[in-house]
């Protein structure tokens, strides 16, 4: 598999991380160190092996339909970049 | 003082030899002393220490104290603590106060033990140096040229350095186990599901689990018996019943089968690391165990299918810092998405992007079933191994690392050469295994050296025995480089 300078703009892209050129370039190099190590994978046959995506095959808990959390709001307000009659300000989304 | 175990320092408590906010106070001391030098505290906070070391006082003066009650514990400054700055070791959270108690320090609140600080980390747990915090390199006490391990490596030199008792530590792919066998000092990643991950700020939350650093086994049981418990806020918390970690310390290893893998005894172990293991293993014969030759085939798998797995789990966890609610955000930006992406740009470090890269990768569209779901299913294959091994032996060891500490510097630039050194901690992590580190001689540069411990699940008690009787026999464990 080889990357591209494009490809890891648009996974940046995705991953919503500002990347100029230099730094693409840069990460291009280490990316595809990363993935030949990744690759040594591809050598084992897996095809008859389920997948197994959890180190304990634990049943997902269930609980009461109950108010477990007070409000703590203003505490959690407290460290907001920036908040407004107890409300979270961000740009503009909607014209 | 400062080389006391838990056991004597809670004895001295108990005996009213010495008062918790004396032992605080000294503690403190020497952190205002030899902070500067060796970085090992990213928050260091006298006033909330000593408050709760007078209440320990107070509890301890009712007959309330538990083993634990007025002991000052180093907290990986990973662990959410209420009043408390808990950054991450990034510069994302550098202004995040948090509001809430992790589960593992509401425990450790509990029994009255005295939190002395947050203790440096790589960033975001992501790195085995502790060369990627924002908060600036930790030093190895041993030798200041050397890194200290990482994740955990500001918890691994607290407790060699004696800034510290004890410490807590986490383990994703062997953040507690690579630092402390590098600044000699004991600790253990439980089996996965034992220690709360309520509060603990996730990186991969299918291999993230917490554990304690000390400087023997059984200081690591008193630890465990604290810090291990059902919490129901963690959707993967296990419900077992309470166990007493020390109860099987004194066991005799007589008739222990101790199974070396010989992946792990081939070619990648540096000759001083080989050595000293190998004086470990004798010792072990000594005491009545056996070895006997195991096999993990899949074994070398297990850092390429570490390193799709943790960066996809952790491109998922860290799309939470957007700068909208907590943490920092950018000075000036466009528009929301601009706000996003140049927060995300400035907050994080080379490392954790590189990480969330790769993670975006394999999770992307035409990439998951080659990638990712290939990964999973290695990961079968690796546990399937661990499963044929245990059917052979009772604990499997090896080295925790190839070689010894390295320079400041020397893999830093190099992202594979520092993932290999977690070559035989990660597989721990994908099969949720507990596994461990004790120190077991100096190898190169009289750098410390560690024996990983490998166990089945739930044999953290069999694991701590084994440790204890070596440590009975040895005194590696108590040689300080300070």
């Amino acid at each position: 598999m080889t990357l591209s300078v494009g490809d890891v703009k648009r996974i940046a892209d995705l991953a919503y991380i500002e990347i100029d050129e230099d730094e693409a370039k840069a990460t291009l190099i280490q990316l595809s160190g990363i993935f030949n190590l990744i690759e040594t994978m591809q050598a084992v046959d897996t095809s008859t092996v389920e997948p197994m995506s959890h180190a304990q095959s634990v049943v997902q808990r269930l609980r009461e339909d109950e108010v477990t959390e007070t409000d703590q709001r203003e505490l959690c307000q407290s460290i907001a970049p920036q908040v407004e009659s107890g409300l979270y300000l961000v740009p503009q989304v909607i014209e | 003082m400062f080389n006391a175990s838990l056991k004597q320092l809670s004895l001295q408590l108990a005996e009213k030899k010495i008062s918790s906010t004396e032992l605080t106070t000294e503690f403190l001391n020497r952190i205002k002393k030899l902070n500067a030098e060796y970085n090992a505290f990213i928050t260091v906070n006298e006033e909330i220490s000593l408050a709760q070391a007078r209440a320990a006082d107070k509890m301890i003066a009712a007959g309330q104290a538990n083993p634990l009650t007025g002991i000052p514990i180093a907290q990986k400054d990973i662990f959410c603590a209420k009043g408390w700055l808990t950054t991450c070791g990034s510069k994302m959270l550098s202004n995040f106060v948090s509001p809430y108690d992790a589960g593992v320090i509401e425990r450790f609140n509990q029994v009255g033990a005295v939190n002395i600080g947050k203790t440096n980390m790589d960033e975001f747990a992501m790195g085995s140096s502790n060369e990627t915090s924002f908060y600036g390199v930790v030093k190895n006490p041993w030798d200041v040229s050397a890194v200290p391990g990482g994740s955990s490596g500001g918890a691994a030199c607290a407790v060699a350095a004696r800034l510290a008792p004890a410490a807590t530590g986490t383990d994703t792919g062997g953040s507690i186990r690579q630092p402390a066998a590098l600044c000699g000092i004991s600790g253990i990643k439980p089996t996965y599901g034992l220690v709360s991950r309520y509060g603990m700020i996730a990186f991969a939350s299918s291999l993230d689990q917490g554990g304690p650093m000390a400087k023997s086994a059984e200081d690591l049981a008193l630890m465990l018996n604290v810090m291990v418990g059902f919490d129901p806020r963690d959707s993967t918390s296990l419900q077992r019943d309470a166990e007493d970690y020390a109860r099987d310390l004194q066991k005799p290893l007589a008739g222990l089968r101790i199974g070396l893998p010989k992946e792990y005894f081939a070619e990648g172990m540096s000759q001083d690391v080989a050595s000293a293991i190998e004086k470990a293993l004798e010792e072990y014969r000594k005491l009545g165990a056996q070895t006997v030759e195991v096999s993990l085939p899949n074994a070398p798998l297990a850092i390429p299918v570490y390193y799709v797995l943790a960066p996809a789990e952790a491109s998922s966890n860290l799309s939470r810092f957007d700068g909208v609610r907590y943490g920092h955000r950018a000075q000036s930006y466009s528009d929301l998405r601009d706000m996003y992406r140049k927060t995300r740009a400035e907050g994080f470090g080379a490392e954790v992007k590189r990480r969330i890269l790769i993670g975006t990768y394999v999770l992307s569209h035409g990439y998951y079933d080659a990638y990712y779901i290939k990964a999973q299913k290695l990961r079968r294959l690796i546990a399937q191994d661990f499963t044929e091994a245990y059917k052979q032996c009772d604990i499997i060891m090896g080295p925790t690392t190839p070689t010894v500490a390295f320079n400041l510097g020397e893999k830093s630039g190099d992202p594979i050469q520092m993932y290999l050194s977690d070559i035989y901690t990660s597989a721990a992590n994908l099969t949720g295994l507990p596994a461990m580190s004790i120190p077991v001689g100096l190898g190169d540069k009289n750098r410390p050296v560690g024996l990983h411990i490998m166990g089945n699940y739930f044999r953290e008690a069999q694991m701590l025995n084994v440790a204890h009787q070596y440590q009975q026999v040895t005194d590696w464990h108590l040689k300080s480089p300070v």
